[in-house]
């Protein structure tokens, strides 16, 4: 009986002692998980030292406005025809999937959340936002490129829509849902019909959020290379909506093997130009979601 | 605090807005409606058409060449002779050591920026840079890994094909293009993506959970291990799906770095060739017979994603429960 009174009271000791195995083994993993951190990290500032160190030197006036140098031509040239060409099919992927994303939102967030129809196009725009960007060039390609008969502008536009709208789509539904529902009932309660208190009340209210997605959608689209392909190709000449269009992501992917160290240079200093409008939309967006939180 | 400030903003115009819709308002909101709902078929419609126009294009070629298409590794333009194994073999095994490396550092991040690691600013600014990693486009990445990546992974792996040339990860020499560089790139690419999934399945661990952890004795990491790693499993691995899913469809970086060659080999440096760069590559100058079996290989990549992603969807649907505190 005595003895097994003791050995219950023969407790372990319990105080924290910081070098037995255990713990050691905490400090192990903590210190290995502090490495990975850094070493996450190492990439996003090579990337950007790399693009300043290399793309820098051609940040001038020329840049931004002269046409690129043919393989044969030393030094000089610039990006313009890239930099309105990506602005200009970003421009019609935005004119085609704002209306519709926002309006396809209302009926998901709104008019219709539980239909069958709103499951199924939310599982659509879901499985869209999934897609490998370069199957939305193919799909370009298929309707527009062979039935218009030559690479467009259009074409390009085309394919990146297909890629804006399922963000746009579905940040919009989120923040017209998050709109709060006494909003509504007011508007409902004053007499208004539906499309009156969307359109008075809801959407204004949704409008910060609405424009975060869309800069998103326009940051994204504006880096992707894969869809402009064989939809845009490129073009060493000045903007022709019509015919081959060049933009700053294609050119960076034709110039990054060239032999032309001139071509070279702009291929970085394109990258810089890309990687900073990216950077600053992505803040922009961040910025109007910060202000709305409050 | 702020709705109720908005609430203010609108009550001055209650008296214009108090009264009947007229035969205008009830038209107005019948065209909105409908157009609306327009609009939510088109979504489902353009889906619908994307699959039936691209599987459309590459119905003769598989209907010429069938399954065997998929299994042949010959590439003939000449003899018309197509075979898109080793694509299918390059983009399956890139993706999944891209997965290995972007996983491990992904989840470990999560871990890092959700367990009380970091004081809460600091924490801020690291989840900032990992998402600025996906804001990078590809075709920059690739650029960074030509110039940059190669010329600093160049000396280690001649070293490890020279001394451990016999396993078969390291059986041919780095040429700088290839498997290994590419898969590199491709693991900074998803690792954003696996690292803020996961961070939503960690927070999303009942702070309860924890607590009677380390009420139990357990240190940092024993609870992390055994317990709040556990509880968040399903979210994870949803995470890591859709990592999966981001790297099957990747393209630029890989049609840059990973060498396009159509060889099926185990080895790191071997170059290699992925669905996506394929289409990258052939798809301009493609004529008739080859665009349909482009569309083919299109069609392909677009089963694989969607199986992949909608496996992510459903995973990360069924197994995050909300609500939880921290």
């Amino acid at each position: 009986m005595n003895e097994t009174k003791n050995d219950l009271l023969q407790l372990p000791n319990l105080e924290r002692q910081p070098f037995e195995p255990r713990a050691l083994k905490s400090i192990l993993l903590s210190t290995i998980t502090i490495i990975c951190a850094v070493l996450a990290c190492v990439p996003l500032f090579s990337v950007l030292v790399m693009l300043i160190y290399r793309g820098g030197s051609r940040i001038s006036l020329e840049l931004f406005t002269a046409l690129p140098p043919t393989a044969f031509q030393f030094d000089g040239g610039g990006i313009s025809n890239a930099i309105i060409g990506t602005l200009f099919m970003v421009g019609i992927a935005a004119l085609i999937t704002i209306p519709f994303g926002v309006l396809a939102a209302i009926y998901l967030a709104e008019l219709g959340p539980y239909s069958k129809v709103a499951t199924i196009a939310r599982f659509s725009a879901k499985t869209m936002s999934g897609l490998p960007s370069i199957i939305a060039g193919v799909f370009a390609y298929a309707i527009m490129v062979i039935t218009m008969g030559g690479y467009s502008a259009w074409a390009g536009g085309v394919a990146l829509a297909v890629l804006m709208l399922p963000t746009i789509l579905l940040t919009a539904e989120e923040t017209i849902k998050m709109v709060p529902k006494r909003m509504k009932e007011a508007a409902f309660g004053m007499g208004c019909t539906p499309s009156q208190s969307m359109t008075k009340v809801v959407l204004p209210m949704a409008l910060p959020g609405i424009i975060t997605g869309v800069v998103l959608a326009v940051a994204r689209a504006a880096g992707e290379t894969a869809p402009l392909l064989f939809t845009a190709i490129f073009s060493e000449y000045a903007l022709e909506p019509n015919d081959p269009t060049a933009s700053l992501a294609v050119l960076i992917y034709n110039y990054s093997n060239s032999t032309s160290e001139n071509q070279l240079e702009l291929a970085w200093a394109a990258s810089l130009v890309l990687v900073v409008l990216v950077f600053i939309l992505n803040m922009v967006s961040r910025w109007i979601g910060s202000r709305t939180r409050k | 605090m702020a709705a109720e400030n908005r609430e203010e903003s609108i009550l001055p115009h209650a008296e214009t807005l108090a009264a009947p819709p007229t035969t205008v308002d009830k038209i107005f909101d019948k065209c909105f409606r409908t157009l609306t709902l327009v609009f939510t078929w088109a979504t489902v419609l353009l889906l619908a058409f994307i699959v039936f126009r691209i599987g459309g294009q590459a119905l003769p070629a598989i209907k010429e060449y069938g399954l065997g298409l998929l299994v042949s590794s010959d590439w003939d333009v000449n003899n018309n002779q197509f075979g898109i194994w080793p694509q299918i073999w390059g983009t399956l095994y890139s993706s999944l050591l891209a997965l290995v490396l972007g996983g491990f550092f992904g989840i470990t991040i999560a871990i890092f920026l959700t367990q009380d690691f970091l004081p809460h600013k600091l924490e801020i600014i690291l989840k900032n840079i990992v998402e600025l990693l996906a804001a990078i486009p590809s075709v920059v990445y690739g650029l960074w890994g030509i110039y940059v990546l190669i010329p600093i992974l160049q000396p280690t792996a001649d070293k490890l094909h020279s001394s451990f040339g016999w396993f078969p990860l390291f059986s041919t020499s780095f040429s700088g293009f290839g498997m290994f560089s590419a898969a590199l790139v491709l693991s900074i690419m998803i690792l954003p993506t696996i690292a803020a999934i996961s961070q939503d399945a960690l927070r999303a661990v009942p702070g309860k959970t924890k607590e009677a952890a380390f009420g139990m004795g357990t240190t940092r990491w024993e609870a992390i291990l055994r317990v709040i790693l556990p509880t968040a499993s399903g979210g994870i691995s949803g995470a890591l799906v859709l990592g999966l899913g981001r790297a099957l469809g990747e393209t630029m970086a890989l049609a840059m770095l990973v060498g396009n060659s159509a060889t099926v080999s185990l080895s790191l440096f071997s170059p290699a060739s992925t669905l996506a760069a394929l289409l990258a590559l052939n798809f301009p100058e493609a004529d008739l017979n080859q665009t349909g079996v482009l569309m083919y290989a299109a069609c392909t990549l677009l089963l694989i994603t969607l199986v992949v992603n909608m496996l992510g969807t459903l995973i990360i649907s069924t197994t995050t429960t909300k609500g939880g505190e921290r």
